[in-house]
């Protein structure tokens, strides 16, 4: 497909040539000493141990999830979306004013003469890793369930299937198919982590390949060292894409009408309760830090300067574009993978932008555009498009299962319909992918809102966005208007995910 | 087409600011032209004067300058640190300054001619008086304490961090990375940037956090909160000097030579104090806010100059990062 290839040629562009432009720079690429070498290894050790455990969590809880109905559950599906969408230092003050040493665990268990474990150190990347993960996996594994036709779970219902059955006929391979891809994407994710990895880590023995990149750049002004680590980064992105797309399987469940099912198979009190308590230790988990920075937020709420608001303002407008730009490629890319069974190239061009170092391309950007324009009047289109870039890879993962399962379905009546192009879009595919549509878009929307993007050097002050906001309100002393803007920022991230996602909310009642 | 014109015109309506007045571009960091920092009260002082329009541009000063070479936009440079200058003084990109340094309220004397002074601190850790009834008097009591923790900041992302390394050094010398591996087990925790330190240390997670002996004169003054205060050390403190300089290939020569007039001007100068939350370089104790003339100094001032500084600068961090990783 041409629009495939176009948006995948596209991707791979915006990737590549702000690394080259870097290299050009820099004049050549610099050796590796042992501290980068240090880096790499803890950054692969890390991201495959917070990978696997997110992932191992949220199949159970997605399955609660997914075969449960009760009062509140979208809300908190809803909410369950934010911890990933929440700028980093944000996040990492709500984390520590939960299982920090002043944190509620700590002074609980203080209360009860026990003295909470400190959360600095290896087990403490992992912990705030698997809390920014988790909820993107549970949502991402959650569109698979809906994925499954409800004709399946009647039918698994008739003959008398247990929940057992249910997991080996119908679960499984919905898992076997979306979780390589949803591994990969986390695993990438963790490995451009910089600053929880060292706030949390408790020391230089957590140094990422994203902070001896920053140190590159400001410090040694080596941008050589800082490529050859990009392109360091780029190989275990290729490597990961390409695992996902061999190891999974895709499910084969034949079409289905689209009806939703009751879940006969989970009736068991037993089942209940064990759901239940998956439900309340999960959404406990995640709720938590963001009670406390809704707690620490308020206090000075109503005396955010201008200044927040015109930012705030201005994030919703790069936001939207962004959404916009992630949808459109993701698009493209899921139809052109889907009408494969093997897409390594779709597969990559999806996932490339989430291992992409935001300084390197940054930095790379800013080379480009300097001897055609005036970068910093062009910082937020950059920064937009940057978000997009960064959004894609879980647009993409979103869109892909969907996508596959349309084509399956309905290719071949449309082939025979000679029904092509436009028209096919319109008629068949956009109808089929509208709840990981919504879903998608709110993610890409939500993820730019947070993110600070490329501003190390595209940064304007008169036009600043509302995670900068965030972090000069720190820099100035300013800690309680930057909860404020934080949590100003947490409310509209999530009023623009919840606006848009209108799948993966509803399975027994859509 | 005409929601993408009208979004594009929303994007790019900061390029079309520009009237007919001559520009003066200043690259400062981040902290220092955003709205809660000096930048807008030093916009307004200057563009009173000029006739000119100041522009500022924010992020990482000297990384982006070497990065533009010869095409950089910038007409002066403002907040780079002389830990980190000899670097951009070895490529060439800044001019003479050509002010009298003679004058100068600096604990050290002050010679140069391409960077020049126009605010100043000293590295120290900042305590909450409720917390820690008995802080640290010395280095010696800090690497003795019990059961104190300490958050500080990464010496190879934060230009604080790296202060603290070379206040080590200037204390320690041979002796340093030793001190490293007894300090390493207070240190909670080493941030990629001074505001995450600072935000654990309000949060309650640390008992110290490293900062500047002029930090609690924010709280005293726009919080009216007078329990913070740093730890004044016998051995003294390392000097953290904020400095500005001219960029050698400006197309506004004359207006950047006036910014420098301005910088160690009365006005800029009583600006410093409490929005830059540091001591200014030329102004009368006298006429300092009453909180910044309160505040303990330490007795004497620890510096290097930027040769020893840069020559620290990789051996520290090394067996910084192998203290550490014992």
């Amino acid at each position: 497909m041409t629009a495939g290839r176009v948006a995948a040629g596209c991707v791979f562009a915006v990737v590549l040539a702000p690394l080259a432009a870097v290299i050009w720079r820099a004049g050549g690429l610099s050796g590796f000493g042992a501290a980068e070498w240090a880096a790499i290894r803890f950054t692969v050790v890390q991201a495959a141990v917070s990978a696997v455990l997110s992932v191992a969590a949220a199949i159970p809880l997605a399955r609660a999830l997914a075969r449960r109905e009760f009062p509140g559950r979208g809300v908190l599906v809803t909410l369950l979306g934010a911890p990933f969408l929440l700028p980093v230092i944000v996040a990492i003050l709500g984390l520590l004013a939960v299982f920090g040493q002043a944190g509620l665990l700590g002074r609980g268990l203080g209360l009860l003469g026990v003295e909470a474990p400190r959360i600095y150190g290896f087990h403490g990347v992992v912990l705030a890793h698997v809390f920014f993960n988790l909820p993107l996996a549970v949502r991402l594994l959650l569109q698979g369930w809906l994925a499954i036709p409800g004709e399946r779970f009647r039918l698994a219902a008739s003959l008398g299937f247990g929940p057992s059955d249910v997991m080996r006929h119908l679960e499984w391979p919905m898992l076997r198919d979306v979780v390589p891809g949803l591994l990969a994407v986390i695993f990438l994710i963790c490995t451009t982590s910089f600053a929880v990895a060292l706030t949390l880590g408790g020391g230089p023995a957590a140094t990422t390949v994203e902070l001896a990149i920053y140190q590159a750049f400001r410090f040694d002004f080596d941008p050589g060292k800082a490529a050859l680590l990009s392109i360091g980064q780029l190989i275990l992105t290729g490597l990961a894409a390409l695992a996902a797309a061999r190891i999974a399987i895709p499910a084969n469940f034949g079409d289905g009408l689209d009806r939703t099912a009751r879940r006969w198979d989970a009736t068991a009190l037993w089942l209940r309760a064990q759901d239940a308590l998956l439900i309340g230790a999960g959404g406990l988990f995640l709720l938590l830090p963001l009670g406390a920075i809704t707690a620490q937020g308020l206090a000075a709420f109503a005396r955010l300067p201008d200044a927040v608001w015109a930012a705030a303002a201005r994030s919703l407008v790069v936001a939207l574009v962004s959404a916009g730009l992630a949808i459109g490629l993701a698009l493209a890319l899921a139809v052109a993978a889907s009408r494969k069974s093997r897409s390594p190239g779709f597969e990559l061009a999806g996932t490339v932008g989430v291992a992409v170092s935001p300084l390197v391309l940054g930095t790379g950007l800013y080379l480009l555009l300097l001897p055609v324009a005036d970068p910093v009047a062009l910082a937020l289109p950059v920064t937009a498009l940057a978000n997009a870039l960064m959004s894609l890879p879980f647009a993409f993962r979103a869109l892909l299962p969907a996508a596959r399962a349309a084509e399956r379905d309905y290719g071949r009546l449309a082939d025979s319909l000679g029904m092509g192009g436009w028209a096919r879009l319109r008629r068949l595919t956009l109808p089929r992918l509208r709840r990981p549509l919504g879903f998608a878009a709110g993610l890409a929307a939500a993820l730019s809102m947070g993110d600070l993007g490329v501003i190390a050097l595209f940064a304007d002050p008169e036009f600043a966005t509302l995670p900068l906001q965030v972090y000069r309100l720190m820099a100035a002393y300013r800690m309680e208007e930057a909860a404020a803007a934080a949590l100003l920022l947490l409310g509209l991230t999530l009023a623009l995910f919840w606006a848009f996602d209108r799948g993966g909310r509803g399975h027994a009642t859509v | 087409m005409r929601p993408f014109l009208l979004l594009a015109g929303l994007f790019l309506a900061g390029a079309a600011a520009a009237e007919d007045k001559p520009v003066l571009t200043v690259y400062a960091p981040d902290y220092f032209g955003s709205e809660w920092g000096p930048g807008p009260g030093i916009e307004a002082g200057f563009e009173a004067i000029c006739g000119c329009d100041l522009a500022f541009r924010t992020g990482d000063v000297l990384p982006r300058l070497l990065l533009e070479g010869d095409n950089t936009r910038a007409d002066v440079a403002i907040g780079l640190n002389t830990d980190v200058t000899l670097r951009a003084r070895e490529a060439g990109i800044f001019a003479p300054h050509g002010q009298d340094t003679a004058g100068l309220s600096l604990p050290v004397d002050w010679a140069d001619e391409t960077f020049l002074p126009f605010n100043w601190s000293y590295a120290a850790f900042v305590y909450d008086r409720t917390r820690l009834a008995a802080p640290p008097e010395s280095f010696a009591d800090l690497l003795e304490a019990e059961d104190l923790s300490i958050v500080i900041q990464d010496p190879r992302s934060s230009i604080s961090g790296l202060a603290l390394l070379l206040w080590v050094e200037a204390v320690y010398g041979e002796e340093a990375g030793r001190a490293w591996e007894r300090l390493a087990p207070k240190v909670l925790t080493v941030t990629q940037d001074w505001s995450t330190s600072y935000g654990l240390f309000t949060e309650g997670e640390a008992d110290m956090v490293l900062s500047f002996t002029t930090s609690p004169a924010y709280h005293i003054v726009a919080e009216e909160d007078d329990t913070k205060a740093a730890a004044i050390f016998e051995d003294g403190h390392y000097l953290f000097v904020e400095l500005a300089a001219k960029v050698a290939g400006t197309d506004q020569p004359e207006l950047a030579d006036l910014f420098m007039d301005y910088v160690l001007s009365r006005e800029f100068q009583a600006m410093i104090p409490t929005t830059n939350w540091s001591y200014p370089a030329r102004l009368d104790e006298a006429d300092w806010p009453q909180a910044f003339r309160d505040l303990p100094r330490p007795g004497a001032a620890l510096f290097f100059s930027e040769e020893e500084a840069e020559a620290l600068r990789r051996p520290a961090v090394e067996s910084w990062r192998r203290a550490f990783s014992r």
